[in-house]
């Protein structure tokens, strides 16, 4: 009797085992990150206090650049690993949805004068303006998933195409300028804290989405839908409905970071702004080992493959890599991270370690 | 190995994370012999079928084959069908969209350098010399459950092999199709091929098998010739001990012949749905179990899905407790506690990646709303009240669901509706492709939920079963309902005139 006892244990502690070996890979890139700079060179983790252009004490550093330039991807993230779990697919759509979500900002606090000398709304209003255009277009990607049940990649294809040459529209292709120093806060420091602004609304979104997933069952509803539709259904869940709501929770998130966008710039550049951040978005995604094909999910992990991905492009930068190459040097440990995540190579490193530690298991397994 | 065996394995062991689904068993195959392999659901059959057909590889053991010096290998699928090893698995695995032609050739064409006329012809001549009423060029989906079966075994049969393992073929045949298989399966008998067949039809085993391996709980029980082990015997040796339970189950309180019965829990007038069922009246009492019967695809699993909203009504009105009453969509009719157990397990009950525990919890949570969720803590005593009570065999309430046997799996369902204590359960096939000793704990489950004043409809394929819980049987045919058996009428041939319509009924 003892002895099932303790087996059921031992099957529970490799349960547990299991879901924080998908934290595992992200951390241990990261630690593989850290290890590579500090041989390289430890003045890489050197945080100095300096003032910025506006002469206040502000955190300076390789690791301070690292959390601050990963906001807006950790927020993506988000939204992402919601979209994925419940559609399966992927929204390739969010790089563009951040140039229109800037530009609307921009429209609503410069109306249409291209250098206001004073903001034509509030910031908030713009903000919350910014919020429900940029739920709109999430609405319209989670219609075409949910509802006409066409292929996410697909569906966000028409976005990802046409995104920024609508972004542009909002604004009659002007680029307007805010000279308003408080507009900069957002994007870089408010007076008197040195620590950059996106960092704590990062965390303010990580806080929300934990509270979210702890006090509703949005974790349990996308990744049930994911998983098995069918009987999702049959239990009283609205599959098309959850599914469509991912893509909105994505548009809130995409707001977000197109704020801190613009706010860094106090201008947009429709063509660039946060170009290629939606594959970044994806490959945190992945890189936290949730599975592309959706259900079962890590909210930390991805959130932390977000983390790893800009720590890797700060890394690359610091080795002088140039910018038109780094890329191709981030595909390379992309392949590697992503190959050693996924199940079949867990799978095998799992039978690896039982080899290693034959004589742990034995203790477990009786 | 021995004289005239065509497939020996010896000592096969094949261990997961904490369960050992193999130890050390022996299976011996001989040239032209049907040989059943029994066992509950659990015992370890799958597990050595997948170890023959290579998905699993064994971690101790050895497999002989006719005709290879030495044991054999065998490493994936592949390695099988070389091997001459072919396997019809319970579910389909053929591609639907392609024609049965391509169906039987799929892996072994050349490409853009395929012959197809060649091929087509061939195919015809297999099909004509089995008499499988089916054409080269016709689309497998087009074709019946059966004959798509058939169509596998055509495809197992032209790539010459001395080994077919038929897992639970004929689980979702009717009764005329499975006389087709049988024929076809006598034919290859005749012509020298081993047979395994797994079922868990205990007549069909007596009806064609020559020889019966049991397996409980990954061990060997034994081997038997079919002549030396009577019914009663077999099944006690593969639920490990003496059945008594067999006998008919006392259905007592449960009938209500009373003609007071109040309101009825559950009343459907002209209930019609998109499934192309024709409108259909139907009622059911407190503390009353009923069930639809019928041959498969007359329609008793589409009555059932149209009261719990799970396909699309369009006419009709149905009443809860007397009060009229919209059912749209599931979630109403689980407002109303309704619970809806569902024919295909795979594709409408389980959640496969989630765990055990959240399995459990799913229907309830939903009830409860989306800003309600149930705490870890709560689920956690939740599962493991179940698991307990249901005698669920899992590792731990964290388990992935998929990682259980079937039967299983069905508890798990049974256990997620049993939650959310709902007055009126359709249990749609509930014991299909579950071991004996389940089936009896569900049948006694129903009854017991009936004493306790709920309501239960039970579908079942197996009319006995029906007859042990049921008090009132509603039969299907062609999509209609066309008639009702209370009380004398509960007798078997009635039952199956019924069902086959009036005209041989006289």
């Amino acid at each position: 009797m003892t002895s099932v006892k303790s087996k059921q244990q031992g099957s529970v502690l490799t349960q547990k085992l299991h879901s924080k070996r998908q934290l595992f890979i992200p951390i241990a890139a990261l630690l593989v990150l850290i290890l590579v700079n500090l041989i390289n060179d430890p003045s890489f983790f050197a945080i100095k206090v300096g003032t910025n252009s506006t002469g206040d004490p502000v955190l300076s550093g390789n690791l301070i650049t690292i959390l601050d330039n990963a906001s807006e991807l950790a927020i993506l993230a988000i939204g992402m690993t919601l979209v994925t779990a419940a559609s399966g697919g992927q929204d390739i759509s969010v790089g563009a949805t951040i140039a229109i979500a800037g530009s609307v900002v921009l429209r609503v606090l410069c109306g249409t004068e291209a250098r206001p000398e004073t903001l034509q709304a509030p910031i908030i209003v713009a903000f919350l303006v910014c919020c429900v255009v940029s739920m709109l277009f999430g609405a319209f990607n989670g219609a075409l998933v949910a509802y006409f049940k066409i292929q996410p990649m697909v569906a966000t294809l028409i976005l990802y195409t046409a995104g920024r040459s609508i972004a542009a529209w909002i604004n009659n292709n002007a680029l307007p300028i805010i000279s308003e120093p408080s507009f900069a806060y957002y994007g870089n420091f408010i007076p008197g804290i040195a620590i950059p602004t996106p960092v704590f609304i990062a965390i303010a979104c990580m806080i929300i989405i934990a509270l979210v997933l702890k006090f509703t069952t949005l974790g349990l509803y996308t990744q049930s839908v994911g998983i098995n539709p069918h009987s999702s259904r049959l239990n009283g869940i609205n599959p098309e409905f959850i599914k469509f709501i991912t893509y909105v929770i994505l548009g809130l998130c995409v707001a977000v970071a197109g704020f801190i966008k613009v706010s860094r710039f106090s201008t947009i550049n429709y063509s660039v702004v946060a170009k290629d951040i939606e594959m970044d978005a994806i490959l945190a995604v992945a890189l936290g080992g949730n599975a592309l094909s959706g259900g079962k999910f890590s909210m930390a992990a991805s959130i932390l493959g977000a983390y790893v991905i800009q720590f890797l492009t700060t890394t690359l930068y610091t080795f002088k890599v140039d910018s038109s190459a780094l890329p191709a040097y981030k595909a390379v440990v992309v392949i590697i991270l992503v190959v050693l995540s996924s199940p079949v190579a867990r799978e095998k490193m799992a039978k690896l370690w039982k080899k290693v530690a034959p004589a742990k298991t034995a203790k477990e397994a009786n | 190995m021995q004289e005239g065996a065509v497939l020996e394995v010896r000592g096969i062991c094949k261990n997961f994370p904490g369960v050992r689904a193999l130890q050390g068993v022996d299976f011996t195959l001989r040239e032209g012999e049907i040989h059943a392999l029994m066992g509950e659901n659990g015992a370890g059959k799958s597990t050595l079928i997948k170890v023959l057909t290579g998905v699993y590889t064994k971690d101790d053991g050895q497999i002989f084959l006719k005709g290879h010096e030495g044991p054999v290998h065998i490493k994936s699928p592949e390695d099988a069908q070389n091997a001459g090893i072919s396997t019809v698995y319970q579910e389909i695995t053929l591609c639907p969209n392609l024609t049965v032609a391509e169906n039987m050739y799929i892996g072994r064409t050349k490409g853009p350098f395929t012959n197809w006329r060649a091929m087509n012809r061939r195919a015809g001549e297999i099909l004509r010399s089995l008499e499988i009423p089916a054409s080269p060029t016709q689309q497998l989906g087009t074709c019946s459950i059966a004959v798509q079966q058939m169509v596998a075994i055509a495809r197992a049969v032209d790539m010459e092999c001395k080994v077919l393992i038929l897992d639970e073929p004929t689980s979702s045949l009717d009764e005329q199709e499975v006389r087709k298989l049988f024929k076809l399966m006598l034919d290859l008998k005749a012509k020298g091929v081993g047979i395994v067949f797994v079922t868990h039809f205990l007549e069909q085993v007596y009806e064609v098998c020559d020889r019966i391996t049991v397996l409980r709980d990954g061990q060997l029980v034994g081997e038997y010739v079919i002549e030396e082990l009577p019914r009663v015997q077999l099944v006690s040796k593969m639920l490990g001990k003496e059945l008594n339970d067999m006998a008919a189950l006392d259905k007592g309180e449960t009938v209500s012949e009373k003609e007071d019965r109040g309101v009825p829990v559950l009343e459907a007038h002209q209930l019609s749905s998109t499934e192309g069922i024709k409108p259909f009246d139907f009622q059911i009492y407190k503390g009353e179990v009923n069930g639809f019967t019928g041959l498969l695809g007359s329609g008793r699993s589409e009555c059932v899905r149209a009261i719990f909203g799970a396909d699309k009504t369009t006419g009709g009105t149905v009443k809860v407790n007397g009060q009229e009453v919209s059912i749209k969509k599931p979630r109403d009719a689980m407002k109303y506690g309704i619970g809806y157990l569902p024919e295909d397990r795979k594709r409408d009950g389980i959640v496969g990646d989630l765990s055990v525990r959240d399995n459990i919890i799913l229907a309830l949570q939903v009830l409860r709303g989306f800003f309600r969720p149930i705490s870890r803590a709560q689920a956690e005593a939740y599962a493991d009240e179940y698991i307990k009570l249901l005698e669920i065999k899992t590792a731990s309430s964290e388990t992935p669901i998929k990682a259980l046997s079937g039967g299983n799996q069905q508890k798990v369902i049974l256990a997620r509706w049993l939650l959310t204590n709902p007055n009126y359960l359709i249990l749609d096939e509930p014991t299909r492709g579950i071991d004996i000793g389940t089936k009896i704990e569900i049948q006694k489950l129903v009854l017991k939920l009936a004493a306790e004043g709920k309501s239960v409809t039970f579908i079942s394929s197996e009319i006995d079963e029906m007859l042990r819980t049921c008090s009132r049987l509603l039969v299907m045919r062609d999509r209609k309902m066309v008639g009702e058996l209370t009380g004398e009428d509960l007798q078997q041939d009635k039952i199956m005139a019924t069902i086959a319509g009036g005209e041989s009924a006289s």
